[in-house]
Parts: structure tokens; C-alpha cells; sequence
């Protein structure tokens, strides 16, 4: 049986170095479970399959591509036909989103989502924990109870939220949006953490037990390298849903916690062109989330592969 | 693991960075030098985002805080804080259609006797159509910020050289023939522009022009619904057969930003729209064809007049708390004097125009507009809302109906004409099923 | 490696004690206890609007005529279930949710077995892939509706009039897109954002396969192709199902899309029922019919996904307990 350490290159070690306390042992096994390094795999049918696969990469990110492109032009370089991907370029477009004051939007719309995020995670987890490792009894009807909550269209749940936001005064109000993001993504946020838990060997849960570890104990050092990954994941996934959110943020918001998506639509006119603009705007904004997505995108594939529905 | 840490210098990070945003939501707003403006995002209502702290912040010491929508997402919104009385905004823009419905409804606050009491407004040179859609019981409900009527825009050189003319007031027979003539009279150029995009403003605004001057009518005065008859009929099909023929390409997803791309990089030779256009038109920074443009009045069948009457105007909900504010600035922002700062600091082409008779005789502004400012006055002194067709009306208005079904009844109707312009339907189906609805609308009204 | 314990279910209620196999209560709360928070927080914010929007259905209330609020019973909900252009939103939901969800899914497990080999620039690859899905959708419709799908200027009609120049003609074909057909123009954008998504989760579940497995097998001799189909897919059964059901959820509530690049036409060709509903709400402003509509939704998903889950899928049945 092969003992090789880790796998493949971007997966790297499943969490941490061992930490003190948890049985090296169950640890290891797991990431001898991982696939070994295979030299074979480049050799195998290679140049065919790299070249199809950068041909597909290149497909999926050209209108990105275009869009960032088309930031940097002019409105009527930008409409043009046939497209003139060789116009000249100008930060313009740029100056114009900070004339127009876009920084409030983002620090609510950091805020909402950050605060949001870390909320969910602080519910999310030990629910999650209390259906995975040491689960309830009736464990599948929560987890369906939870998801069902996802079902009524959010359009449909607007007016009865604004009626009852505009009752309790806290119309405009990023706390409003805070609250209603975190409702938003609690479901996911768990139906994630809780494949992610699960994944928790038992064997090495049995073995701290043994140890005498308490529960504080046991979840510090061991359930958390497992799932520190997998803790990364659900929370980059939840901040770019709240992050993206338009339509609560349009409505519940007026001018002191109005959000970045709604500072986009304001580029959009009936009246002349824009779409030069509205790509700088949509560039700006995503940046925040690109960042943080192309920063923890190894995570993400890691955290999401030991979140593996067994 | 490093995350925390940062994670949680950057939660810091926000927390006190937000205290500036006002992300608190607490706040000053029981401030009475500031007031929140709910606006579309147009390119005027852009302007004067860009102008008010210079200026009018700067002269009263009232801070004016922005929310700018596109047309559809403000209309949602604006109804919605107005309706339910949420009392987040002073101030808002809305259109001809909605004041008179709203005002009836008790949401707004008047604005006579603001605009008596300030005689550098003149109230006397506001166009009086204008004035006339947004009063209701002899006072006025919204101070108009820009008004628009509809003409012609034609290319004069490539008519020429297919040797077509058109007179000042032409019928819609004549367009039709004219569209026919330079239909590809430069390779990938089509004859004409129509509006086809669904929406009760925006393929039926021209539309329900052609229908008034065919003969047709939404309703009649006692109410009866018309969206079948032969004359509402004629003019669709005129309308659609045109669209199809002549007209531009995806004239489906056709409004008004994409006809007048498509007039500015001359894929088509004529476009029938608002007034409005013809700045963009002729402004050599966004446009093509600056100077090759000529204008007619919006084309006639059986009535003498066609041309359609819209405002965009400030509106104040009642529940505002900062009225003496709020109208002060309206009053500003309609303002001769503010019309020559925008001349002055952004280009005379950009001055709200088709609110004031007096904007026309500036001279710096018939410098920019020497080929369309005459006939735009007049389009606009010459719309009869009152009397728009051939019979009369229930209610006041050209290119709509001021009943509050009339949004849904409209757009239901425009998607079914779309599609028939889409290639799917008749337009005979399309109108059977319009007319049913509109029976549904009349049912209320009917005594 | 996993051992399943099953959750004791429906246990004699008798005293607390080990002899039934059932933990003593004072357990089942220590159990509980973590839940509890999540499970009170969503219930407040959740079901609280729940119940307002089932009150609000029993009304007649149109905004715009104010005074006129009356009390209706059922009759909204016979109003949602005649009227015809709901259920032509149902039948566009449904083709829309699963057209974008299966291709999704299909595209992804594709990309996800091509970027499962190690190749020059896979990192890149891999970042460039998840743009899509980071782009905020109202953007991205955006984007889609003016810059690729315009017929006079956008990217799709100007590269073909740019084939077309370069074999001498004048002009590319000027196809609507947009028009012509709309339910695809709709389901390729939404596939364009949530392929990433599905092809992250199917990635995952490929790279989380046993290596001994794997390696067992290519010592057997066992070609890539046999590989994929016998041991490959049946693991990644549940990484599929997942990602379907997470994608469901969500492609059924689009509404940008439909908003943005076909304002649900020509006709209501594109309509689904988050933008029904947003009509009702917005155009005829009647809302008691919109939150009937609302809550006729919310049973029929839990119809649907109960069966869907308790009858087809194995997500449910796998036994964690400890």
C-alpha cells in the first residue's frame, strides 16, 4: 500500500501539519486516501486533451474578457459593428464610477457580506455538527426544513419583508441587509458544512475520545483541520451570494446603505448608450469577489472534495 | 490557520470604515439640510447629480443625497415607497402618467403655492401642456424637469439621393413609401427605426400614437374597450408590416437606446421618436451623424397633430419631512438659472430642455439646436392631451391611458405585439387577446 | 471505510434508558443544542414573511387603489390556478430550470474530468473557469443581452460579420438572437454562470476518490474509458446529485435573466414564475395575487423535492450517525 504523503499538486496537505494532540495516525490515512501523484497523466493522450481543455477555459471566460475589455473603451467604440477590440483605450469610464461616488456602496456592500458571512458560519457550523457527527434524531427532516425555506421565490417574500422591515423602522439599514443575507444563505451554508463534517473520520473522533478530549477539545484540533477547508469554502460561496444580492439590497436600501449592485443599475439608461460604463462598473465591482475567489479557488476545490458526500 | 486573523482585522476594518458609510442606519435624519432624491438615470437627471454640491449645496447649505435607477427598477420602486408611504425620499421623479393618478390617490404634496411664491421661476414659461398633464384640480402636482414630444429624424443626404423628399408634416403613407425607397440605400442600412420593445412606454408610446391618428382608441369616453376594432387594427398591422418590411434589425428588443445606436452608426435612415433624441443625435462626441439630420413633425393620418406629450418631473410624497427643502430644490432644478449653469459648465446641448418656452430663445442654446429647436417647441405647444384622436377620451393623456391598470393592460398587450414582430403570431390573435383584458380594465370604470 | 449506524427512529417512548438503544433525553438535548440557534434564527426570519404573505393571499389588495383592501379567502388562489399565463410561467420554469441544470451539469463534469489531469497552466485554467460564476448576474445579463447577443453590435453578429468580410462580403448575417430564440438565448447565459459552479463541486468529488481504488484498477489493466464508467461515476453519483440539487434551487428562482435579456418575451415565450410574479407585483400591483402566487410555488417545490429526494436520491440515505 502506497504511503505517498499528499497528492496532487494543488491539493495540498488535508489541512494542517498534525496537530498536537490528534492521533497522527487517522490523519494520515486520510490523506493516503488521496490520489498519489501520477506521472502517467500528462503522457496520456495529452496534447489533445490540454488543447480542448484551454480551448473550452478560453470559451467560458471570453465574455469576461470582453467585458473588461470593453471598460476601457469608449461608449461609441463599444458599440460598434463590427466589434473593434483594437480601439483606443481610456481609464474614463473609470473616473467617472468614482465622480459618481462608489465607495459608500462598497464599504456596505463589504460590510453586509462580510458580517453576514462570519454570521452564518457561526450558525451554521454547530448546527451542522449537530447533524452530521452527533446527529439529531430525524436528521433528514431539518435538513429538508432548512432547504425548504429557499423555496418561496424571493420576489414573493419582498413585499411581506418590506412591510414588516418598514413597521420596525429599519428600512435602509445595513443591519437589515445583514440579517436577510444570513437568513439567505443559512441553508446552503449548512447542507455544505454538513457533508464537510461528516467527512470527519470517526475513527479519529473514537480515538480522542478515548484520549479523554472534551467537545471544545475535540472540535479545535480535530475536527478543524478536517474541515478548516471546507469552512473556506462555504464561506467564499456565501459572501459572493451576498455580495451579488440585487434585489433586497434595491429595495430595503435608500441612500445611506444602498449596496454595489444597485450603484451598477444606475448606470443603466434608456436614454443614450452605456455600455461602456456598465462594464467599468461591473469590472469594479466583481473585482472584490474575483480576488477573493481566485485567492482561495485551490481551497475551494480542496475544501469542496473533503466535503464529499461520501 | 492564517484566515482568522485576517478575517477578523478585516471584519475590524469595515466595522470602523462604516462608520462613515452610515451603514449604522441611525444618523442624521431629523437633519433638515438634507434632503434624498429618488431619480431615473437619465442623462439630464446625470447632470444634475454632477452639479447640485457645486452649486446649489453650496448656495443653500441643503446636501442633497441621490438614488439613481434605471426606468424600470425607479418606477418600481418609487410606487412602491410612495403607495406604502415609507417616507425614505423628498423627492422623486415621475412622469406625466403617474402624477394625475398618484395626486388623485392623496400621495403627493402640491407645489402651487411654492411656485407662486417665487416669481424668478415664471411659471407663466412653462410649456402649457406641460403644466396642464401634471395639475389636477387647478393645482400642481410635480414641477416638470424636462418634457418631450415625438417627431421624425430622417437622413437627409441618403434621402436625397434616392431622390425622396418629405414635407414638414407628412402622413404615415408617405414615411412607409420613404422607408421603402432608401431601405438599404447603403449596404446593411434599413429604412427605418421603430420602437419594438415590449412595455407600456416603450414599443406603445410611438405606437399608440399611430393608433390615435388611424382613428383608434383604447377606450372610448363611456368606456368601451377598442383594442379590436378595425382602426386599432389597421394602425398595428400598419405598424408591425412597416417594422418587419423596413425596420431595423431585432426590432423585437428595440427601444430607444437601440434605435438611436442604430440611427447614430446609420444602420437605418429614419427613426420615428421622442424629441429628446435629437441631442444625442446631434452631438459630434456620440454621434456619427451629426449635422446630416432632418426633422419632420410626427406623421399624421387622420388627426392634424400626432406627436406624443411626456414630462419627467419632481414629485413630492406627503410623508416628506423636509418640504420646504425638498421644494426649494425642485424649483431650482427647473430653473432658468439652472438650465444656464448646465449650458454653461457641461454644453449647451445638454440643458433640460421642453419644459420652458424661454430655453428655445437663448440664443447659446438655438446655436446647438438651429435644426430641430423650432419644430420640438411647437410639437410640444402642439400636443392636445385633452383631445389627442379622432373621438374623445376618458381620461387626459396622448400615448396612454391614466387609469393605474393601464401599465400592466399596456405591457400585456406590447409582449403580444413584440412577438408578432418576432416573427410568432398574428397580429389579429394578438389583439383578440388585448381586447379581453381591456374589456377585464373596463369592467371597473364602466357605470 | 464508513461505518453506518442507523438513527434509531421511532423508538418506544419509554423511560430513558440504554436498554432501548435510545439516548436519555437529557442527551438528545446536549444533541440539540447546537441547532438550536440556526434553527430559531431562520425560523424567526424565514416563517415570520411566510405567514404574512399567507395572510396578504387572502386578500384583495391593489396598491394603487388604496381603501379598497377587502378580505378574499381562497379566491386568489383560484385566480393563480386559472389563469393561463401561470401556467405557461410553470411550464417555462420547469424547461428553463432543467435545461440550464442538466447542460450545467453536463458541461461541468466534462471540464471537471479535462481539468482533473495535470496540464501546463492548469492553475490558470481553473481560475479563468470560475469568472463566470463570480460576475455579478445582473452584470452578466447585461453583458450577455447588449454585448454578445445585440443584433447590430454585438460580440456574436460582429464576429460573424468579420468571417463573413474576410471571405468578401459586405456583412455578416444579422441574426436577432434575442428574437428568434429566446429560451435558449436565456438558458445558454444562465448555463454560461452556473457551469463553474457544478464543475467545481464534480472536480472535487473526482479528485476525492480513493487512489488506492484507482490504482488497483490500472494495475488490473482496466482502460480510462472502463475506469470512468464502473468506478469513477457510480462515486461521483452523489457529487452530481448535489450539485443538481443546489443548482435547482437556485436557476428556479432566475430572475434577472429573464428580467434583463427578454423582459420574459416575445409574448411570454421566457416568462417563468419569479417573473410573473414580479409582473403582478409591479405592473398590475395586485398584490394578494402575487403572494398567492407565492405560496402555490412554495407547495409545489415541496412537492416535488420530497419526491425527488425520499425517491431518486441518495443524499438522504446516507446514514452519518455516530
Amino acid at each position: 500500500m502506497t504511503a505517498s504523503p499528499t497528492a496532487t499538486a494543488d491539493t495540498t496537505a488535508a489541512g494542517a501539519p498534525p496537530t498536537a494532540g490528534a492521533p497522527s495516525g487517522p490523519l494520515a490515512a486520510v490523506r493516503r486516501r488521496r490520489r498519489p501523484k501520477d506521472p502517467d497523466a500528462a503522457a496520456r493522450g495529452g496534447p489533445v486533451w490540454t488543447l480542448l481543455a484551454w480551448i473550452l477555459t478560453l470559451f467560458f471566460f471570453m465574455p469576461v474578457a470582453w467585458m473588461v475589455l470593453t471598460s476601457f473603451h469608449t461608449e461609441a467604440d463599444a458599440a460598434t459593428n463590427p466589434p473593434s477590440p483594437f480601439a483606443s483605450i481610456t481609464g474614463a469610464n473609470y473616473s467617472l464610477l468614482f465622480d459618481r461616488g462608489v465607495s459608500p456602496f462598497l464599504v456596505n456592500s463589504a460590510f453586509a457580506s462580510i458580517l453576514s458571512t462570519v454570521l452564518v458560519l457561526v450558525l451554521a457550523v454547530p448546527a451542522a455538527y449537530a447533524l452530521s457527527i452527533k446527529p439529531v434524531e430525524k436528521w433528514t427532516d431539518v435538513m429538508f426544513f432548512f432547504l425548504s425555506t429557499k423555496f418561496l421565490p424571493a420576489i414573493a417574500a419582498l413585499l411581506p419583508i418590506y412591510l414588516i422591515v418598514k413597521e420596525g423602522g429599519m428600512l435602509d439599514n445595513v443591519w437589515t441587509l445583514v440579517i436577510l443575507y444570513t437568513a439567505m444563505n443559512l441553508p446552503i451554508a449548512l447542507w455544505m458544512m454538513q457533508s464537510f463534517l461528516a467527512e470527519v473520520p470517526k475513527e479519529i473522533l473514537e480515538a480522542a475520545e478515548m484520549d479523554g478530549a472534551g467537545l471544545l477539545r475535540t472540535l479545535w484540533s480535530v475536527v478543524r483541520p478536517v474541515a478548516m477547508p471546507g469552512l473556506a469554502a462555504t464561506a467564499l460561496i456565501c459572501f459572493i451570494f451576498s455580495w451579488n444580492e440585487f434585489m433586497f439590497a434595491v429595495n430595503l436600501t435608500a441612500t445611506r446603505a444602498s449596496t454595489a449592485p444597485v450603484f451598477l443599475v444606475g448606470f443603466i439608461t434608456n436614454e443614450g448608450l452605456f455600455l461602456a460604463r456598465l462594464c467599468a462598473a461591473a469590472t469594479l465591482l466583481s473585482l472584490p469577489v474575483l480576488l477573493a475567489g481566485w485567492a482561495a479557488q485551490d481551497k475551494l476545490v480542496r475544501g469542496l472534495s473533503l466535503g464529499a458526500v461520501k | 490557520m492564517v484566515r482568522r486573523p485576517v478575517l477578523a482585522v478585516a471584519v475590524g476594518a469595515v466595522l470602523v470604515a462604516s462608520g462613515c458609510a452610515g451603514a449604522g442606519g441611525g444618523g442624521g435624519d431629523g437633519d433638515s439640510q438634507s434632503i434624498n432624491v429618488l431619480m431615473v438615470g437619465n442623462p439630464q437627471m446625470e447632470d444634475i447629480q454632477q452639479l447640485t454640491a457645486d452649486s446649489f449645496t453650496k448656495d443653500t447649505g441643503i446636501k442633497v443625497n441621490f438614488t439613481i435607477l434605471p426606468e424600470n427598477e425607479l418606477r418600481d420602486k418609487v410606487t412602491q415607497e410612495v403607495a406604502t408611504g415609507a417616507g425614505q425620499y423628498d423627492l422623486a421623479t415621475i412622469g406625466a402618467y403617474e402624477a394625475p393618478i398618484w395626486a388623485q390617490n392623496g400621495w403627493l404634496a402640491e407645489f402651487t403655492s411654492y411656485v407662486d411664491k417665487d416669481s424668478a421661476f415664471d411659471k407663466g414659461d412653462l410649456i402649457k401642456p406641460i403644466v396642464d398633464s401634471l395639475t389636477v384640480d387647478g393645482k400642481l402636482m410635480a414641477v416638470p424637469f424636462y418634457g418631450e414630444s415625438s417627431f421624425l429624424m430622417y437622413r437627409k443626404d441618403i434621402l436625397e439621393s434616392k431622390g425622396v423628399t418629405l414635407p414638414e408634416r407628412p402622413t404615415w403613407q408617405q414615411v412607409a413609401d420613404a422607408a421603402a425607397k432608401v431601405d438599404n440605400a447603403q449596404p446593411g442600412m434599413r429604412g427605418i427605426c421603430l420602437r419594438g420593445l415590449p412595455g407600456w412606454g416603450e414599443m406603445f408610446a410611438p405606437l399608440t400614437t399611430v393608433v390615435n391618428t388611424f382613428g383608434g382608441t383604447w377606450f372610448t369616453k363611456d368606456w368601451q374597450a377598442q383594442v379590436n376594432s378595425p382602426q386599432f387594427t389597421e394602425a398595428v398591422q400598419f405598424y408591425v408590416d412597416l417594422v418587419r418590411k423596413h425596420g431595423e434589425a431585432g426590432a423585437a428588443q428595440a427601444g430607444f437606446t437601440e434605435c438611436l445606436n442604430a440611427m447614430s452608426q446609420s444602420k437605418v435612415a429614419m427613426w420615428y421618436d421622442a424629441t429628446s433624441a435629437a441631442g444625442s443625435l446631434e452631438d459630434p462626441k456620440v454621434s456619427n451623424v451629426a449635422g446630416k439630420i432632418g426633422y419632420a413633425y410626427a406623421p399624421v393620418k387622420e388627426t392634424e397633430s400626432a406627436g406624443w406629450l411626456w414630462t419627467w418631473a419632481w414629485t413630492m410624497p406627503k410623508t416628506t419631512k423636509h418640504a420646504d427643502a425638498a421644494a426649494k430644490f425642485a424649483l431650482w432644478a427647473s430653473s432658468k438659472e439652472y438650465e444656464k449653469l448646465v449650458g454653461e459648465k457641461l454644453g449647451w446641448a445638454r440643458v433640460p430642455s421642453g419644459k420652458r418656452v424661454s430655453t428655445y430663445s437663448l440664443p447659446e442654446y438655438q446655436e446647438v439646436s438651429a435644426a430641430f429647436g423650432d419644430i420640438t417647441l411647437k410639437s410640444i405647444e402642439g400636443a392636445k392631451p385633452t383631445d389627442p384622436g379622432t373621438q374623445e377620451r376618458p381620461t387626459v393623456g396622448i400615448q396612454y391611458v391614466t387609469i393605474p391598470e393601464f401599465a400592466d393592460l399596456g405591457t400585456k398587450v406590447s409582449q403580444e405585439i413584440s412577438a408578432v414582430i418576432a416573427g410568432r403570431g398574428t397580429v389579429q390573435a394578438a389583439l383578440a387577446d388585448g381586447q379581453k383584458l381591456a374589456e377585464e380594465v373596463a369592467k371597473k370604470y364602466q357605470k | 471505510m464508513t461505518t453506518t449506524v442507523s438513527t434509531p427512529s421511532g423508538a418506544r417512548h419509554r423511560e430513558p434508558g440504554a436498554a432501548t438503544g435510545r439516548p436519555p433525553a437529557r442527551d438528545r438535548w446536549v444533541r440539540r443544542a447546537p441547532l438550536l440557534p440556526a434553527l430559531v434564527f431562520l425560523i424567526v426570519v424565514t416563517q415570520v414573511p411566510f405567514l404574512v404573505t399567507l395572510v396578504i393571499s387572502s386578500l384583495h389588495w391593489n396598491v394603487l387603489r388604496p381603501g379598497e383592501r377587502s378580505f378574499a379567502g381562497l379566491s386568489n388562489y383560484g385566480t393563480v390556478f386559472t389563469d393561463n399565463r401561470l401556467r405557461a410561467a410553470v411550464i417555462n420554469t420547469v424547461v428553463l430550470t432543467a435545461s440550464v441544470v442538466v447542460v450545467s451539469v453536463l458541461v461541468g463534469l466534462a471540464l471537471a474530468v479535462l481539468l482533473d489531469r495535470r496540464f501546463p497552466g492548469r492553475g490558470l485554467a481553473r481560475t479563468l473557469l470560475i469568472a463566470p460564476f463570480l460576475v455579478m448576474p445582473v452584470a452578466a445579463a447585461l453583458i450577455w443581452k447588449h454585448a454578445i447577443y445585440n443584433p447590430t453590435y454585438g460580440l456574436l453578429n460582429g464576429s460573424l460579420t468579420w468571417v463573413w468580410e474576410l471571405f468578401g462580403a459586405d456583412s455578416g448575417p444579422s441574426v436577432d438572437w434575442i428574437s428568434s430564440m429566446p429560451m435558449t438565448a436565456v438558458v445558454v447565459s444562465l448555463v454560461w454562470q452556473w457551469t463553474p459552479f457544478m464543475m467545481l463541486i464534480l472536480l472535487a468529488g473526482l479528485q476525492a476518490q480513493p487512489g488506492d481504488v484507482l490504482e488497483a484498477a490500472k494495475v488490473d489493466g482496466a482502460s480510462p474509458l472502463k475506469t470512468f464508467r464502473f468506478i469513477t461515476l457510480p462515486h461521483l453519483r452523489q457529487y452530481l446529485e448535489l450539485s443538481a440539487l443546489l443548482g435547482s434551487i437556485y436557476i428556479l428562482q432566475t430572475f434577472d435573466a429573464v428580467f434583463t435579456i427578454t423582459q420574459g418575451g416575445p409574448g411570454t415565450a421566457t416568462t417563468n414564475l419569479p417573473y410573473e410574479i414580479y409582473l403582478t407585483m409591479f405592473r398590475k400591483y395586485e398584490y394578494g395575487e402575487a403572494a398567492a402566487a407565492g405560496v402555490v410555488v412554495v407547495i409545489g417545490t415541496i412537492v416535488v423535492a420530497t419526491f425527488a429526494l425520499r425517491v431518486f436520491s441518495s443524499l438522504f440515505r446516507e446514514e452519518v450517525g455516530r
